[in-house]
């Protein structure tokens, strides 16, 4: 009298779906992870609608504005040894932050090796990179605003946007890359507590990896869209 | 410690005192009552302005006090109250809080403190909102849109104040409030269920709330965006939406901006902001009307795929909001066909849904009332939205009564029919006892009959033109006096109407002393949320041992039990 009344996919499906089918198919929980994981890819997932709106609303006025954009390549170089070299400042910044990245992923994998010293040592020097990376973003920044006299609202460059587009999503990058920071360090500090040991599992180190990876990933974008066009 | 706080033997947090049970509560079942009841008291604000703006319609200047500019100061206000803090609110963080674990069979959500949290930040949204009616010059009159350029000049009705900013800003903080909701409810729904409790054994509504969760948490990051830059616009006049405007003859510091592209981000918020609203309404419908009419839903995989269909064909329809924008016609073309076919898997729900009904032992309780009410409603609703999906015919009715007709048959009479028909059928379950029936009928009968004589005229003084939004149509040649009685009549229905709304407010009140006692399951429901050990259900919900499931959720009328319903978590061998 059962009033189970699905069908089966089971035997119309190829094999490798079946792991897919299995999970999404089960009951109490759908994916085998901790919940806060299951959180932060939802939330990551947002996440990525909010920049992809920014970035979206960014491109869309950047080719219907009615004046010229600014030569980026101009405006963002910096001043050597008396020559100006473009993407100078921002590969370095890049490269840290990816940097960064590689750090976060060697701390996940020394998590669940339960290297207690050794994931916190990589977690904070991952920290250290989002901190480095945020005071580059400082001295960018106020090298456009005080030297170049970039203001949200216009430019001696080019369209208004510009300064506008620019500062509020680095900006927004920025507070992501700080909130991750100290999201970072106090994780660190759970670390070298040892209340991941206790727990016996280390999947929060891979949850706090998650969102730094998705910061670093948006960056790849912005770092795209803002100084290569 | 958040892991695993749903599985047996470990335990969860208990509240120590007055205000950790009552007020700064982490339980889901209080949650979800303070959403309903700060959802309710800012809808009954909604209610108040609509009722302002019709006696200035049907009566003209007969309150001074309100003038053009208030006029729409109320419009924009009512709007967006009742789309976001109303609606939004009441269904998601209400319904959504109140229902997901007591149907899932779980002690509480994923996260208990951030859905703390998820409360209070939507409690400061609404204060931030209610604010703006106590600054200078009031709140913004810009239209529920807030349309760039206009809502953020000087000179818009309201816009010399903070009226705008202070709107924004509590979009932005219930947009926060949202996320950290919504967060919880998806990931209670994918990780937290029941043993048993498979994704296609999940009540209908579960599978609406989630899907509507899903649309809000990928929509609101545009309106997100969209209130930012329009903040930016307003106080560091960056140019964003702003193109080169002139003003008295003056030019203003903006230019190069595109009011466009904020109608685009508004947008594709809005529209599925529609089906936020509209998915629980379909979810409490499928409840309601397999329980009340016992027998068990037709079609139920077709109709949460059809649930995914809509979902995923609400994040392509967006610009049918914009065919009058200026938007180039191949794109109206694309729009007006997803348009179209979002109208299948709808179909296919209401299609489900009368044949539900089809030979069932249909009960006429109240809830089995809205339940009926809603279909006609969404039907008629829906018929009308064919119209304007098309680009042809929208281009003239757009921005006239017809449009305001429309929508409020689908947005808000219809889900709030589903509303109140949720209300009665799980007041029981909150409170332990029944709302009365005699004055259930007469809200009923008054509110279903009244928004058809409110609702049904606009469409007809639509097609004579009338244009929506203006503050009097007096000096208009081509605005016969008919449309005045007309208004008359629609502000008399509206006062009743929104009159009657007391009705249901004093039956929570008294039924909630002298109700009849409802017993564990006044309904003969088969959902687990009527399944618990305790009636109203306590902290924790099941007691010592979590329920388990072993069939669908719509098992009425199963042959060779005795009963005519078989509850969730009764296995084969125990039926009698």
């Amino acid at each position: 009298m059962s009033s189970n009344q699905h069908v089966s996919f089971e035997d119309s499906v190829p094999d490798n779906l079946k792991g897919l089918v299995a999970d999404w198919s089960s009951d109490v929980q759908t994916f085998k992870v901790r919940w806060s994981k299951a959180m932060m890819w939802i939330f990551l997932v947002s996440d990525t609608f909010i920049f992809g709106s920014f970035l979206s609303a960014y491109m869309a006025v950047r080719l219907t504005t009615t004046v010229p954009w600014p030569n980026t390549s101009e405006v963002f170089a910096l001043h050597v040894g008396g020559t100006d070299v473009p993407l100078l400042l921002i590969a370095i910044m890049t490269f840290i932050l990816i940097s960064s990245s590689g750090t976060m992923a060697m701390a996940v994998t020394s998590g669940y090796k339960k290297e207690r010293v050794k994931t916190g040592v990589l977690i904070l020097l991952t920290a250290l990179g989002g901190v480095a990376f945020v005071g580059m973003q400082v001295f960018e920044w106020s090298k456009l605003i005080f030297e170049e006299g970039i203001r949200p609202w216009g430019n001696e460059f080019g369209a208004h946007q510009f300064g506008g587009f620019f500062f509020m999503i680095t900006g927004f990058h920025g507070l992501h890359v700080s909130i991750g920071v100290v999201y970072l360090c106090i994780v660190a500090k759970r670390v070298f507590e040892g209340r991941y040991d206790r727990l016996n599992d280390y999947q929060m180190v891979e949850v706090a990896g998650l969102y730094w990876h998705f910061v670093d990933l948006v960056w790849i974008f912005i770092f795209a869209f803002f100084y290569l066009w | 410690m958040e892991q695993g706080a749903n599985y047996e033997g470990q335990p969860i947090h208990e509240p120590t005192g007055w205000w950790s049970r009552y007020v700064f509560s982490q339980d889901h079942k209080i949650i979800a009552l303070q959403y309903i009841s700060v959802a309710l008291a800012i809808g009954l604000t909604g209610m108040f302005l609509s009722l302002m703006m019709r006696m200035q319609l049907g009566f003209p200047g007969l309150f001074e006090s309100i003038d053009a500019g208030s006029y729409y100061q109320d419009v924009t206000m009512h709007g967006m109250i009742m789309v976001i803090y109303l609606l939004t609110a009441l269904f998601l963080g209400g319904f959504g809080n109140y229902l997901i674990p007591l149907m899932l069979g779980s002690r509480d959500m994923a996260f208990p403190f951030v859905n703390m949290l998820s409360f209070w930040v939507y409690f400061l949204s609404v204060i931030i909102l209610v604010s703006s009616f106590f600054v200078e010059s009031g709140p913004t009159g810009a239209g529920w849109t807030l349309y760039p350029p206009q809502s953020i000049l000087e000179g818009t009705p309201g816009g010399d104040g903070a009226g705008i900013i202070l709107m924004l800003a509590s979009l932005a903080v219930f947009i926060i409030a949202f996320t950290m909701g919504g967060l919880n409810y998806i990931t209670t729904v994918l990780q937290s269920r029941a043993k048993g409790m498979t994704l296609m054994r999940m009540p209908l509504i579960i599978w609406c709330i989630f899907l509507a969760t899903f649309l809000g948490l990928l929509a609101f990051p545009a309106l997100l965006v969209g209130a930012i830059m329009l903040i930016f616009d307003r106080v560091l006049e960056t140019s964003f939406f702003m193109p080169e405007i002139f003003k008295g003859g003056e030019v203003l510091d903006y230019g190069g901006g595109s009011p466009v592209l904020f109608q685009h981000l508004f947008w594709f918020f809005g529209h599925p902001e529609v089906y936020i609203i509209a998915l629980p309404a379909f979810g409490i419908i499928s409840e309601l009307i397999s329980c009340h009419a016992r027998k068990n839903i037709f079609g139920y995989n077709m109709m949460v795929w059809a649930l995914i269909a809509i979902a995923g064909i609400a994040f392509i329809v967006w610009a049918h909001h914009m065919y009058v924008a200026g938007m180039n016609p191949y794109l109206g073309f694309f729009f007006a066909t997803t348009t179209l076919i979002i109208a299948i898997p709808t179909a296919i729900k209401v299609y489900n849904w009368v044949i539900t009904l089809w030979d069932a032992n249909i009960k006429m309780t109240v809830p089995m009332l809205y339940c009926l009410a809603f279909l006609i409603t969404f039907l008629i609703g829906g018929l009308t939205g064919l119209f304007l999906g098309n680009v042809a015919v929208d281009v003239p009715l757009s921005d006239t009564y017809f449009v305001v007709g429309h929508f409020h048959m689908v947005m808000a009479v219809s889900p709030v029919l589903a509303l109140y028909g949720g209300l009665y059928h799980w007041y029981p379950s909150v409170t332990g006892r029944m709302l009365d029936d005699t004055l259930g009928q007469i809200h009923f009968w008054i509110t279903f009959v009244g928004t058809y004589l409110i609702y049904f005229p606009m469409h007809y003084i639509g097609f004579l033109g009338v244009p929506r939004r203006y503050y009097s149509n007096d000096q208009y040649d081509f605005i016969p006096q008919s449309v005045n009685d007309l208004n008359q009549f629609i502000t008399i229905c509206a006062l009743i109407v929104g009159a009657a709304q007391f009705i249901l407010l004093y039956n929570f009140v008294v039924s909630l002393y002298k109700g009849k006692e409802a017993g564990p399951n006044p309904w003969g429901a088969c959902t687990l949320e009527w399944q618990a050990l305790e009636s109203p259900p306590g902290h924790g919900n099941w007691g010592e041992k979590l329920p388990v499931v072993y069939r669908w959720p719509y098992d009425y009328g199963l042959p060779g039990a005795t009963a005519d319903f078989v509850p969730q978590n009764v296995p084969d061998e125990q039926i009698t």
